[in-house]
């Protein structure tokens, strides 16, 4: 194992992330405090409880989901994205390290800061409501294994994308609408039965399902399967990322 | 001995189907200075990138200080530094910082002295806690050098190190080389400017559409190919090269003043004394005399459009 290129990416992409305290910490942050406002406490306070959860706390989950989903995506796809629009990937490409090395460098600099960000954010969401984690191993566990998936993820858009625009494209275009869609602001017992069946097949329901379970020990969907199918992600993530080291896709020519 | 960089049947293909190397031999003895030469797209580039791992190859092997480029290729990537072409930085790095990315990259422990002697063998300590992007071209491409050597290398290539950049620091750069060179760094370097390789190298290969058409000692090189001319500053202009001459390979300057005579510097003692003589027979005086060799650039020239 060459650790010291691993740290050297993972303090490259730590220091790069530094650089841009502000778009990566305040804007997740001050837009979760939006939602806050807008659905916790002023439509929020209009809403019965679902599960007989307030309206306020039952949001919690899924809006760091959210942020969690969309800044792991972010990180990654731009940290991989950058050194091959500037051409520096060259030194990467040339350097004694193996593409697991690689991966875990940029990856691990993602995951880290979105983990850390989450944790602002229910940080944040405490001084607007009263919540508790029921399950806090499982809780961490979730936000580890969401935000190290979802890297893995951008990484894959990241490398795919030859243009500003693809990387924009699918966190706005695919992870946005499935989020809103995956009972972040509702539990999915509470759409008819067509689309219920419907959500079923969008991935981040699980996500916010067994996050949800973790903080209070109700869900959409047994917890079992949430993490199985994160797990199932997981998995076809890192497939792709070893076929794309394989063949060179848009790294090698 | 072992060459520091053996490579063998060559082949590279791009995905649109363009053959960019063809059966490429070519080994690379350790702590010579090697000057790869050829037109633009003839493929010094790819085959760079390939022994670097940058560009997979389509057939072939490679072997860096004795590792084959892919089966082992840690050991390979560590003995190699890469300056290359194109001049990508990290606008955002602080030049320390960049430096020391590298050597971690390569799998280095962090050595503040060695970064800092670097830094100051290329006049960047100064400039050293300055963001990139507030550097000068000039500046930037000793920063690419730097990281290159960041990891102590014992090959170094060098993608044209010295285009765009202005006179005082090409020479900087060739004394850089050589140093390296004395410390027994092996250098392989692509340069348009011949006067670069001829000033520099030690050998010298030449490269035409993806085929290496030749490979010499840059000296041997010189004199195999190499014309010489003698020019004979005459005290009379002539109207006419002299009938005696005009089987010998002699013309006349425009202005009548000055007889040239071409030849091959291999037989030239014959020649010139034959000449001489001639002149000395029928009477033509002369005040002055001087021979030049032709340069690299007139061979390669030459080689590149045959
Ligand atoms: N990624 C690529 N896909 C297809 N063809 C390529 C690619 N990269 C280079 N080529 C082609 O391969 C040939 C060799 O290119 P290369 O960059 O190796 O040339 P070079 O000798 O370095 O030229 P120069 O002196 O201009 O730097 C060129 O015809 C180029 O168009
Ligand atoms: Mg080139």
């Amino acid at each position: 194992m060459n650790y010291y290129g691993i740290r050297a990416i993972y303090r490259f992409e730590m220091a790069r992330m530094g650089r841009t305290l502000m778009q990566s910490v305040a804007s997740p942050v001050i837009s979760t405090c939006l939602y806050f406002v807008v659905f916790g406490s002023a439509i929020g306070s209009r809403m019965g409880d679902i599960d007989n959860i307030s309206y306020g706390a039952y949001i919690i989950p899924g809006l760091v989901m959210l942020s969690l989903l969309m800044q792991s995506i972010s990180n990654a796809s731009f940290g991989i994205y950058m050194p091959k629009f500037s051409g520096t990937i060259y030194e990467v490409l040339s350097a004694p390290v193996s593409y697991v090395e690689v991966v875990i460098g940029y990856v691990g600099a993602a995951a880290t800061k979105s983990v850390i960000l989450g944790l602002i954010i229910l940080a944040t969401a405490r001084l607007f409501v009263d919540y508790d984690v029921l399950h806090p191993f499982w809780m961490f566990s979730f936000l580890v294994l969401t935000s190290v998936t979802f890297s893995l993820f951008g990484f894959i858009i990241g490398i795919w994308a030859d243009g500003f625009e693809k990387l924009q494209i699918v966190p706005m275009m695919i992870v946005t609408p499935l989020v809103f869609l995956g009972g972040t602001f509702y539990s999915i017992d509470m759409l008819p039965e067509v689309w219920q069946t419907i959500s079923l097949f969008n991935p981040v329901v699980y996500l916010i399902s067994g996050f949800r379970w973790a903080f209070y020990g109700v869900a959409d969907v047994h917890v079992g399967i949430s993490a199985g199918m994160t797990l199932m992600f997981l998995t076809a993530c890192m497939v792709t990322i070893w076929w794309i080291f394989r063949t060179g896709y848009r790294l090698r020519s | 001995m072992q060459p520091d960089i053996s490579v063998k049947h060559l082949n590279k293909v791009y995905a649109d189907g363009f053959q960019a190397l063809k059966d490429i031999n070519l080994d690379i003895t350790r702590g010579e200075i090697f000057a790869l030469l050829g037109p633009n797209g003839a493929g010094k580039t790819t085959l760079i990138s390939i022994i670097c791992g940058i560009v997979n190859k389509s057939s072939g092997e490679v072997k860096a200080a004795g590792h084959d480029i892919v089966k082992e290729y840690r050991k390979a990537r560590e003995t190699i530094g890469l300056v290359p072409q194109e001049l990508n930085t990290d606008s955002f790095e602080t030049v320390w910082n960049a430096v020391s990315f590298s050597r971690g990259l390569f799998g280095k422990p962090a050595n503040p002295a060695h970064i800092e002697k670097v830094l100051k063998d290329l006049s960047l300590w100064d400039k050293r806690n300055n963001r990139i992007m507030a550097l000068s071209g000039g500046m930037k491409r000793r920063v690419m050098i730097a990281k290159a050597l960041s990891h102590e290398p014992r090959i170094l290539f060098l993608d044209e190190p010295t285009a765009g950049v202005d006179v005082e620091l090409r020479r900087d750069m060739w004394e850089m080389v050589r140093k390296l060179r004395e410390d027994g760094v092996t250098i392989i370097l692509t340069t348009h400017y011949i006067e670069e390789a001829e000033e520099m190298a030690d050998r010298i290969g030449v490269i035409r559409q993806g085929e290496i058409i030749l490979v010499e000692d840059k000296d041997r090189l010189m004199s195999k190919l190499g014309k010489k001319e003698l020019r004979l500053q005459l005290q009379q202009p002539l109207s006419k090269v002299p009938g005696e001459l005009v089987l010998e390979p002699v013309e006349l300057s425009d202005d009548g003043y000055e007889l040239i005579y071409t030849f091959d510097s291999q037989q030239e003692q014959a020649g010139v004394a034959r000449l001489l003589r001639t002149l000395g027979d029928i009477g033509i005086e002369y005040r002055d005399l001087r021979t030049r060799e032709s340069s690299l650039e007139e061979i390669f020239v030459g080689l590149v459009h045959e």
